[in-house]
């Protein structure tokens, strides 16, 4: 068994997840938009790709329990007549995706390079761990605003919207797997001298073999819990590189650049159409990263 | 000692090389200068002449060499925006971006600080833990949505503060100041505040940590037995211990600030770097780009490395480890 299964199992993990009301609700809060943002073609009233479901006559609506306010328009909407509640869903299932796939992809890499460099050693360890110091020496958003930006000024401009979602989630996931890329490499010092490794290199295992059948599943639980943060982490990246405009396409607005347009109402007055995307992407970066702290604690057997 | 200055060297100067060949790469091959300098009808012959002239025909290492000896004299090249040169274009936006960084960094340790040692010393009681909390909400709140937030409560709401610009302004020398300048302060608050909000909770986060290390230790416990107050062993003692790390992370991030103030200056257009970068992001003018990426790196590379030797020169602790490492 993979000792990140055997810790789910027992008995622990659920017992301090039933223990913390706080983790239950951020739970709560992140299937409920997870599950909001995959079925939003489904339940959300307008479609804001759609122009034929919108009507201009529904422009600027305030939220419903102000004056001028009116059902369905829960949020109000804004000055195409999108509602807005509907124009969250959908943008939720974009900020998501990236920040998934932006997640997934750095620990692709990070994996990799950490296990390369923990069991490899020699050349490959002192160049992987040279090119972390480097890359380290800069803050990770600004990474990823530097690779977005220059590389939105890089693409002709014919294909920059098709281009857009993987380029963003590229930059994002570059600027972050020096942190698993250290962890595993560390681990895997760690589990290299075990009997286990030594053992299933005696019988002739290959060193993928071993690195990726033996090793990789010991060393998954902290991938785990820094890649919850790291959600978080790209989720809010991502809305800042699209509110800067050097993210998503206006053909499909994430959360980021629903506030990017909000952003213009904001002195007219129009205050929902800003806050209420915003308030939106704080709530789910903060269950998130509720999340990954509760994770942290329950998988790390010193606060035991 | 030396052996560790020349390592850190030798890493600051190897970052630079590798973003300058970043820089000279996108420089190269992003916009073609030469169909940036004629018009549509020169022709080919001509353009020939130019390219040759500006050395494209060369080799790409001898380019490069040549890119960098001229980056070493501040050399970017012109603007493609307004054909000025683009070390002068940044040189004018530095000073805004500084100080904004400077007031950002000052609010956040003034706020963070004591935070933290209240967070520390009454670790049990309820503000401590709603301080701890709300410190969480802090790191999860994206730097353009607290701006955005500011805005919407002080300017459109109250009307107390401007929501975008720097106002009013002194010059000194080539330096145009807000700090220096009576009414310059109010354009600043906002910015800056918006920028300290993820450091303050950083800072006090480290701070309790650090403060509940040192509160362990037995020269503390020593300070109690000879039957000190509780002031004079928190203050005098605990506090005095814990600020060398947390001065120096501070410093270390003046340079996450500068990469946050691109976002901040750009809900506030507030015209820094920050804001210039985008701006140039958005227009394409790659050598203003370029020069932007070599600046921040040598910003960057100049406080790790100031940092490293404070820390270096402030811990003896560290020489000790290294002495003994070295024998």
């Amino acid at each position: 068994m993979t000792s990140l299964t055997r810790r789910l199992s027992e008995s622990d993990v659920a017992a301090s997840f039933m223990a913390s009301p706080v983790t239950m609700l951020s739970a709560l809060v992140c299937v409920l938009f997870f599950s909001a943002a995959a079925l939003a073609p489904l339940i959300a009233l307008t479609n804001p790709y759609d122009l034929k479901t919108l009507d201009i006559l529904n422009s600027r609506m305030p939220p419903v329990w102000l004056a001028g306010g009116q059902w369905p328009f829960l949020l109000g909407t804004d000055d195409q007549g999108a509602d807005i509640l509907s124009s969250i869903l959908y943008g939720a299932r974009i900020s998501l995706v990236v920040g998934f796939s932006a997640t997934l992809f750095s620990v692709v890499i990070g994996v990799f390079l950490g296990l390369a460099a923990g069991y490899g050693g020699g050349v490959a360890d002192a160049l992987i761990m040279r090119l972390a110091d480097v890359q380290l020496t800069f803050p990770a958003i600004l990474m990823a605003l530097l690779i977005g930006g220059v590389a939105q000024s890089a693409l002709p401009a014919a294909s920059r919207g098709d281009l857009a979602v993987p380029v963003l989630v590229v930059a994002i996931g570059i600027s972050t797997w020096v942190q698993y890329a250290r962890t595993v490499r560390g681990l895997t010092l760690v589990e290299k001298g075990k009997d286990y490794v030594l053992a299933a290199r005696l019988i002739g295992r290959r060193p993928g073999f071993v690195m990726l059948g033996h090793i990789l599943p010991n060393v998954l639980g902290p991938v785990l819990v820094i890649a919850t943060i790291n959600l978080a982490f790209a989720v809010i990246t991502e809305a800042t590189l699209s509110f800067l405009g050097v993210g998503v396409p206006i053909t499909q607005p994430s959360l980021g650049m629903l506030i990017r347009f909000g952003n213009d109402y904001l002195l007219s007055g129009e205050w929902w159409i800003v806050v209420f995307p915003s308030l939106a992407l704080v709530i789910l970066a903060v269950a998130v990263n509720l999340m990954g702290d509760w994770l942290r604690d329950a998988l790390n057997p010193k606060l035991r | 000692m030396s052996a560790y200055v020349a390592g850190r060297l030798g890493q600051g100067a190897l970052v630079m090389l590798i973003v300058g060949l970043c820089s000279f790469l996108v420089l190269r091959f992003l916009g073609d200068p030469v169909a940036s300098m004629v018009g549509i009808d020169t022709p080919q012959g001509i353009r020939d002449s130019l390219r040759a002239g500006l050395g494209l025909d060369d080799p790409l290492p001898l380019q490069y060499f040549r890119f960098l000896a001229r980056a070493v004299t501040g050399d970017f090249g012109l603007s493609y925006q307004n054909s000025r040169p683009v070390i002068e274009v940044i040189a004018e936006r530095l000073p805004a971006t500084l100080e904004l960084t400077l007031v950002a960094a000052v609010l956040a340790s003034l706020a963070g600080i004591p935070m933290g040692v209240f967070v520390a010393l009454r670790r049990r009681s309820v503000a401590a833990k709603s301080l701890m909390a709300a410190s969480l909400i802090g790191v999860s709140l994206p730097t353009f949505v607290t701006g955005i937030l500011l805005i919407l409560v002080f300017s459109v709401n109250l009307g107390w503060l401007p929501s975008y610009g720097r106002g009013e302004t002194v010059m000194i020398g080539w330096w145009r100041s807000n700090l220096l300048s009576p009414g310059g302060w109010l354009p600043l608050l906002m910015p800056g505040a918006s920028l300290a909000v993820i450091q303050t909770t950083l800072v006090m986060r480290l701070v309790r940590a650090e403060m509940l290390e040192v509160l362990q230790t037995d020269y503390i416990r020593f300070a109690r037995a000879r039957g000190l107050t509780n002031r004079v062993v928190h203050f005098g003692h605990a506090l005095k211990n814990t600020l060398v790390p947390v001065i120096t992370i501070i410093g270390l991030q003046i340079g996450t600030l500068i990469a946050f103030a691109i976002v901040t200056e750009t809900v506030f257009q507030w015209p820094g770097m920050g804001l210039l970068f985008i701006q140039a992001v958005s227009t394409v003018d790659v050598p203003v780009i370029t020069g932007f990426l070599m600046i921040v790196a040598l910003v960057f590379v100049v406080i790790n490395l100031v940092v490293d030797l404070t820390y270096f020169v402030v811990d003896p602790r560290l020489r000790i480890d290294r002495a003994v490492a070295a024998t």
